[in-house]
């Protein structure tokens, strides 16, 4: 009995002690960036592993100084109108590919999957070369055309997985009584697919907000930067003297939002990378 | 359906008229279908079908980024040339073969680490304890991180001279002398490796993990009724079962590492001990203004990820015609 105790004590401890390396895994990392960030910068470089006082004079210096606000302004302009974008164009194309059968449906699903799986540096010159024809190098706009080679794909290929699971029953009542396809989409469909629209969208705003080669490449000034390429190009007096402490501020600031946005919609972002991989 | 479903309740003249409707109906659907797609097409046309056309051409031309309408074809020289004597080109660039050599080792690692602990990762969390969806979303963590950030937090904890990890691994006593994470051309690689398994963990765990929630209970009951040691069960029951989700993952992980551009370009910078195909293609096309050049070697990467992408859609294509 009290070996069997033993044992079976042993085992939770194991498993606790399990999480704990887990949690500290996943954790530390960040935790040590909110730390840096709140340091002075006279304290910055005696390692600590928790915060003895709170200091904001870099998330002071990050506000005030440079375009790091107008880098997060441009961050969201391009986020939010790349997610309406391929919202727009992904539910309707769902549509087409989820509940009606033609011909070249797969060869279209092909072309999709293609294009989502393409890598970004072979499409650079060319894209650089349809930007600077269109006049939108070193602009939103520019950004927000070529996010849609991510975004797009990979929104029509997770609502169409949804709209595959909708029963059939829906639409035939909508066909009877000669409702045309755009009425049956946001009549019939789109109040059932609020829920996936909204997972999508935040995974694609995720995906725009993160995405750091085509805003490196496509745009020239620091007004025009997006958050990641602000960061990556923070720089101090010389190349070895990084400013961490604002470094650690701009990272904290831009990353906040997201952790919180994923701590709300667990679930759905679940349900949505699973849809997207494992049942594509 | 609908003109099939009322064969056997009407008379022949209604069914042929049901069938004609049904048709009319099918072919607006089939329409509409058409004009949906249209501007999704249009789209990927133009963000992804004509650039990659485009860079398919510049490989063959001595375009440079200034002025990329001027290029004169040159035939395979940006590949491979002769000129008095010896060879040149990008396939007798040393530089380039370092930087393929460079992505898949970068590619087999990572993703064969990522693997692994993701495995790890999703039983615990399928395991059943208090506070399973809080660690969940602690989890989640490194995913929600953007890359950039991902690699900014790495490089500071890396720091050669006040970074945490040399601290804790000095204080532990496991080295003597500070090491230089990102600037040793020996340990770069696997700083690199580090950062990115910890951020793509999550992503392997959710995948399995959704694919060990579906598995049936039964047979583990019966394992269990049995007696078998729960190691000889994972690597004989689950492993198995959940082998086509771990393919389906390895995959997505795969091609996206044999892309990797953001969290070594942040790390390392332009070094050689860790370029890859696409920092090399970048630093070929943007830096150095050589749009020829550069286009051949983002061709080739291509070429490369377009032969897994085309094993991938092998093994998927049952999947994808599924419900027809």
């Amino acid at each position: 009995m009290n070996t069997r105790f033993a044992k079976s004590l042993a085992k939770r401890i194991g498993f606790w002690s399990l999480i704990a390396v887990l949690l500290i895994y996943a954790v530390f990392p960040f935790y040590y960036a909110v730390i840096t960030s709140l340091k002075p910068s006279s304290a910055l470089f005696q390692v600590e592993y928790w915060l003895s006082s709170v200091d904001f004079s870099n998330y002071v210096t990050i506000f005030t100084q440079g375009s790091f606000v107008q880098a997060i302004i441009n961050s969201i302009v391009v986020a939010v109108s790349v997610v309406a974008i391929a919202l727009l164009l992904g539910i309707t194309a769902a549509y087409a590919l989820g509940r009606v059968r033609f011909r070249g449906r797969t060869t279209v699903m092909m072309i999709v999957l293609g294009v989502s799986m393409f890598p970004q540096v072979a499409v650079l010159s060319g894209l650089f070369e349809v930007i600077r024809t269109l006049n939108l190098y070193n602009s939103p706009g520019g950004l927000i055309l070529s996010y849609t080679i991510f975004t797009l794909p990979f929104t029509v290929w997770v609502l169409t997985t949804f709209m595959r699971q909708l029963p059939q029953e829906l639409e035939e009542a909508a066909i009877m009584d000669g409702a045309t396809p755009w009425i049956t989409i946001t009549k019939v469909f789109l109040p059932l697919m609020w829920p996936a629209m909204a997972t999508t969208g935040l995974l694609a705003f995720i995906a725009a907000w993160n995405e750091f080669l085509f805003a490196l490449t496509f745009t020239l000034t620091n007004e025009e930067r997006t958050v990641p390429v602000a960061i990556a190009l923070i720089s101090g007096g010389s190349q070895h003297e990084l400013p961490w402490g604002p470094i650690m501020a701009a990272s904290v600031t831009v990353t906040v939002p997201l952790v919180i946005l994923v701590m709300i919609f667990q679930r759905r972002i679940v349900s949505g990378l699973t849809a997207g991989a494992v049942k594509g | 359906m609908t003109a099939s479903n009322s064969v056997a309740t009407h008379p022949p003249s209604a069914t042929r008229r049901g069938r004609r409707q049904g048709t009319k109906v099918r072919r607006q659907r089939v329409r509409a279908a058409w004009l949906f797609l249209v501007p999704m097409l249009v789209t990927l046309a133009m963000v992804a079908g004509w650039p990659l056309l485009r860079t398919f051409y510049f490989s063959f031309t001595d375009a440079s980024l200034a002025d990329t309408g001027g290029a004169n074809f040159i035939g395979f020289e940006n590949y491979l040339g002769y000129y008095q004597g010896a060879w040149y080109g990008l396939l007798t660039d040393s530089a380039w073969w370092q930087s393929v050599w460079n992505t898949l080792f970068f590619s087999v690692v990572s993703v064969s680490l990522e693997v692994v602990f993701g495995i790890i990762v999703a039983l615990i969390l399928n395991a059943e304890f208090k506070g399973r969806m809080l660690v969940r979303a602690a989890v989640l963590i490194p995913w929600a991180i953007p890359t950039i950030v991902s690699a900014k937090m790495w490089a500071w904890m890396l720091n050669d001279q006040f970074g945490i990890i040399n601290h804790l691994l000095m204080l532990l006593g496991l080295i003597d002398a500070p090491l230089a994470w990102t600037a040793d051309a020996d340990l770069s690689m696997w700083a690199v490796i580090i950062v990115d398994v910890w951020k793509t963990i999550p992503f392997v765990a959710l995948l399995v993990l959704a694919a060990l929630q579906m598995l049936p209970r039964d047979c583990y009951e019966a394992a269990e009724v049995d007696g078998i040691h729960p190691i000889k069960v994972f690597f004989r029951v689950t492993l198995p079962l959940i082998t086509p989700a771990l393919l389906v993952a390895v995959i997505f992980r795969l091609l996206d590492a044999l892309r990797v551009f953001d969290v070594i370009y942040v790390l390392t910078s332009n070094s050689t001990s860790t370029m890859t195909m696409s920092i090399y293609a970048r630093q070929q096309l943007v830096e150095f203004q050589d749009v020829g050049y550069g286009s051949a070697a983002s061709t080739l990467l291509f070429l490369i990820i377009a032969l897994a992408t085309v094993i991938y859609l092998y093994l998927g294509r049952r999947q994808l015609g599924g419900e027809e």
